[in-house]
């Protein structure tokens, strides 16, 4: 049997076939070819799409502006995992997934604005002390020093799992008496609603001892994401790209399906109609 | 309380409870926020405010900055815990419902990074 360990190394190795075209209100010198590249889903896009906006500035008359992404319609929140946006979005279609690039009028009713990726290092860092505030009641993240705040940080900046995991992997850690962390970091994204995700505080193990569910936590926070029996499937629940088990111990889901962030980031979808 | 600050308790209706599925009906669509100023930063003399749960931190902090009458300039960091700053589109409902004591959330603001 494969070693729960090489789960780790799947999820971080995930990548999403994406082709960037750029919006054609753009005012451009000439024509803009459009760029292709695989994106790491546990990333977030201002870290991986460099190269997307040296390759459409060359024809832009414009320099040093904002790029930001759309999907049919929709800004892209570069502060959500690329993978959560890809699940959430464009679950269900084909691939490339079709990524238009923008330069002029930045949304900024929708998105946030990231003029250095030391604001993208900021927001993970947040994501990560509130996670162990959660599981740990911080005191894990706040007895690491600084340089291995910079090690979490350097290895998802550059895609490096061995020295991120090196760090990471004191933050899944708890006493075998407690059978799990204090509260387990997720989030619930849905389709369906203007609120941006469901957070509330959740425990691993009932208080009769035995360990929760993905089920049980969409029982209790999002209970019609669960079908009924003899109910036709209307969503799907997906994390990282799959639909686990609903039996799948949560504990189990945090410690191995978490983003770097240290959450569990779930996306209840439509369930495709065919 | 200044007249031309404009109230937490006064913001337009954000929330459609009806259709959300995470909200119960005994769920309080307003709770109670402190905030606490760090450092140098001034304080308010009215600490707890009555907030919607689906008000974002961004709002939150624009209005301790007119508040305050700070600057445009000037940013406003807001903490929960006194350890992180969580996104600006973060609904202060989430915060208080994971991180709230007391039937109340303490926020910290600062005008400078404080923490982390």
């Amino acid at each position: 049997m494969a070693d729960d360990k090489d789960v780790l190394r799947d999820v971080w190795f995930g990548r999403i076939p994406t082709c960037f075209t750029l919006n054609p209100d753009e005012a451009t010198e000439r024509e803009a070819e459009p760029y292709y590249l695989l994106l790491p889903r546990v990333s977030y896009l201002p870290l991986v799409t460099d190269k997307v906006k040296k390759h459409f500035l060359k024809v832009m008359k414009a320099e040093d502006v904002e790029m930001w992404f759309e999907y049919e319609g929709t800004p892209l929140k570069w502060h959500y995992p690329v993978g959560v946006l890809f699940d959430l979005h464009a679950s269900n279609t084909v691939l490339p997934w079709s990524i238009t690039v923008h330069f002029k009028s930045f949304p900024d009713q929708d998105l946030l604005h990231c003029p250095s990726n030391s604001v993208v290092e900021a927001h993970f860092m947040s994501s990560i002390k509130e996670a162990d505030a959660l599981k740990h009641k911080s005191q894990v993240i706040n007895d690491m020093q600084k340089k291995d705040h910079k090690q979490l940080w350097m290895g998802l900046q550059n895609d490096k799992f061995d020295q991120f995991w090196a760090m990471n992997r004191k933050l899944m850690e708890y006493s075998t008496e407690e059978g799990g962390f204090r509260y387990i970091p997720f989030r619930i994204y849905q389709t369906s609603s203007d609120r941006p995700f469901i957070q509330k505080l959740f425990r691993p193990v009932s208080p009769e001892g035995s360990a929760h569910t993905l089920g049980d936590l969409l029982n209790e926070m999002y209970p019609d994401a669960l079908t009924r029996d003899g109910e036709k499937k209307r969503y799907q629940v997906l994390i990282h790209g799959i639909e686990p088990l609903l039996e799948t111990p949560l504990q189990w889901l945090s410690e191995h399906l978490s983003h770097p962030d240290n959450f569990l980031h779930i996306c209840v979808v439509p369930a495709p109609t065919d | 309380m200044s007249d031309n600050a404009e109230s937490p308790t006064e913001t337009q209706k954000e929330e459609t409870t009806s259709t959300d599925p995470s909200a119960t009906s005994d769920e309080k669509k307003k709770i109670d926020v402190l905030l606490k100023a760090v450092g140098d930063t001034p304080i308010m003399k009215k600490k707890k405010w009555a907030v919607d749960r689906g008000r974002t931190l961004q709002s939150l902090s624009q209005f301790i900055s007119r508040f305050l009458k700070l600057d445009a300039s000037e940013q406003l960091f807001i903490y929960v815990n006194q350890s992180f700053a969580p996104s600006p589109d973060q609904e202060v409902g989430i915060l208080f419902d994971c991180f709230g004591s007391d039937g109340k959330l303490v926020l910290h603001y600062c005008k400078s990074q404080a923490w982390g």
